[in-house]
């Protein structure tokens, strides 16, 4: 089965590439939430409409417009193991929500993984965009040309003042969810990133770690993302969340240019430790994995480590996720296995 | 501090959202938040946006008299059946018509979560041309304004030409 891939390869194709600014955004997402007409939520829906949702849906495939975005590729979640959900979540390819809530779930995703199309998620309709680097924009010309689409097929809730109507009150009007990923290291090292990060929150941007998990981030990722989705419009949404990135963005390089100039050798001295540390260790629990290879990342952007490349980086990050480490090694894991297999791994991967 | 959550542990997670000024604190232990999955405020599908929401839902607009706590007693959606004390708890609306029959408590709610309570974004193209064609008209007049402020007369007059062929095409209310 062609769909096998979705689950065995760690890195998407849209991830190999390497886009802008991308030293310091790893990646950028937006999500569209969307609702059909006359139809319950997906939490109050009866079987028989969930069902109904999914084949409306499913038929908008046939359009043939959607081939510009590349082959799309239909997963049922009913049909899928629980490894292989979570791999997914993992990759970002669909929600924890769709993997262990939904019913008569299903994911279309492009054959280079960065559409994913969700169905019977929290909302009806979850139409999400990846891209590598910093590119926002782009990931919502992308979103809202499939909204176009699955528009002109069916017929969305929606309300003349209160917009497009959807499950949970955060995302009602636009439904838009516009988020970037970004590695900052150099803003964590020189204890700015709290006043930072506050200032984010009160500019209507919110931040979480990479899978929302905790508010500590791992690895020295954020997510950044709106909070708002009511009263703005999608293109004052993206522009704040673009102003801010790229307020962010300058403050971490100048941050990096000052560690570099004022402390080379304690800079060469910690991203070599962590390498080292990486290339020798026989057990590595998930939080240290990602702080070294944070630190990792950051010494191959300062050109202080020259045989490692970014997207090497991007496939060990998601390798070392529980479900991935699983899925490599072919068996199940407890929680200090991981650590065994993990830090294997890592060895292999690092010793090329 | 305890763990909002479970009441046992001390807790570790601190959140604030901040929202128009609205200042929300959020308290909760780590346990509690690897139980519930997400656990920051404003995320998708997270658990605890759900338990805020509902602190923020159970405000009562108006006094607080008998008459006032009997109707959200008895205020529900026609359509899914769900009441409006149970989407207090849950945080989630049932399906689209909930936002009807629950309208008169939303404004205050969505003065929180987003600061603003209408829509300024997209439109589908079926169901909206009439509005996108409204939404263009207070575009323009608001630029009117601003020529006449700013004297530039022979751009306002072009603009005040353009809102009226635009009105033309709006069926009168």
């Amino acid at each position: 089965m062609s769909n096998v891939r979705f689950t065995e390869q760690p890195l998407s194709e849209w991830m190999r590439n390497r886009g802008y600014e991308s030293d310091i955004v790893i990646s950028s997402r937006v999500r569209i939430a969307r609702n059909l007409q006359h139809l319950a939520f997906p939490m109050l829906a009866t079987n028989s409409q969930s069902e109904e949702v999914l084949a409306k849906l499913q038929d908008v495939l046939q359009d043939e417009r959607l081939h510009q975005f590349g082959q799309m590729h239909t997963l049922l979640l009913d049909e899928l193991d629980e490894l292989d959900k979570e791999v997914l979540v993992e990759k970002h390819l669909i929600s924890p929500n769709l993997a262990n809530e939904s019913r008569s779930g299903a994911v279309l995703i492009s054959e280079d993984e960065s559409l994913s199309i969700m169905i019977n998620e929290e909302d009806h309709l979850r139409i999400q965009c990846l891209y590598p680097g910093f590119h926002v924009q782009d990931a919502w010309e992308k979103a809202t040309a499939v909204d176009d689409i699955f528009e002109s097929h069916v017929d969305f809730a929606f309300d003349d003042k209160r917009g497009y109507l959807t499950s949970c009150p955060t995302n009602v009007g636009t439904g838009l969810r516009a988020s970037v990923m970004m590695h900052l290291p150099a803003l964590v090292l020189s204890q700015q990133i709290n006043r930072i990060l506050s200032a984010v929150t009160q500019v209507g941007l919110t931040v979480r770690g990479i899978y929302g998990e905790g508010s500590e981030a791992m690895g020295n990722l954020f997510q950044i993302s709106n909070q708002i989705t009511l009263g703005q419009s999608e293109v004052e949404i993206i522009d704040n969340l673009h102003g801010v990135v790229l307020q962010i963005i300058e403050h971490e390089k100048s941050a990096r240019q000052k560690l570099i100039s004022e402390s080379r050798l304690r800079m060469t001295d910690r991203v070599m430790r962590s390498f080292g540390i990486l290339s020798n260790a026989s057990i590595m629990d998930a939080k240290e994995a990602a702080q070294r290879l944070s630190d990792v990342r950051l010494g191959v952007d300062l050109g202080l480590i020259d045989h490692l490349s970014a997207p090497a980086l991007n496939e060990l990050n998601v390798l070392t996720q529980p479900g991935f480490l699983q899925k490599t090694f072919n068996e199940h894991m407890e929680r200090g296995e991981r650590d065994m297999y993990r830090a294997k791994l890592i060895r292999e991967k690092l010793g090329k | 501090m305890l763990c909002q959550e479970c009441g046992e542990r001390p807790a570790t997670l601190h959140f604030t959202k901040i929202v128009n000024g609205e200042k929300t604190e959020f308290h909760i232990c780590e346990s509690c938040a690897r139980e519930k999955g997400e656990t920051i405020p404003g995320t998708s599908g997270g658990f605890s946006i759900h338990s805020l929401l509902s602190g923020l839902l159970d405000i009562t607009p108006g006094s607080k008299g008998p008459s006032t706590v009997k109707s959200t007693e008895t205020l529900q959606c026609k359509e899914c059946g769900m009441t409006y004390a149970q989407f207090s708890k849950v945080g989630r609306f049932g399906c689209s018509s909930c936002y009807k029959y629950f309208n008169d408590r939303l404004d205050p709610l969505f003065k929180r979560v987003h600061g603003n309570t209408t829509h300024m974004g997209k439109i589908p193209v079926r169901a909206g041309t009439h509005i996108q064609a409204k939404r263009r008209i207070d575009d323009l007049r608001q630029e009117l304004q601003q020529r006449i402020i700013d004297e530039e007369f022979e751009a306002a007059a072009e603009l005040r030409d353009q809102i009226r062929e635009l009105e033309k095409g709006i069926p009168s209310e």
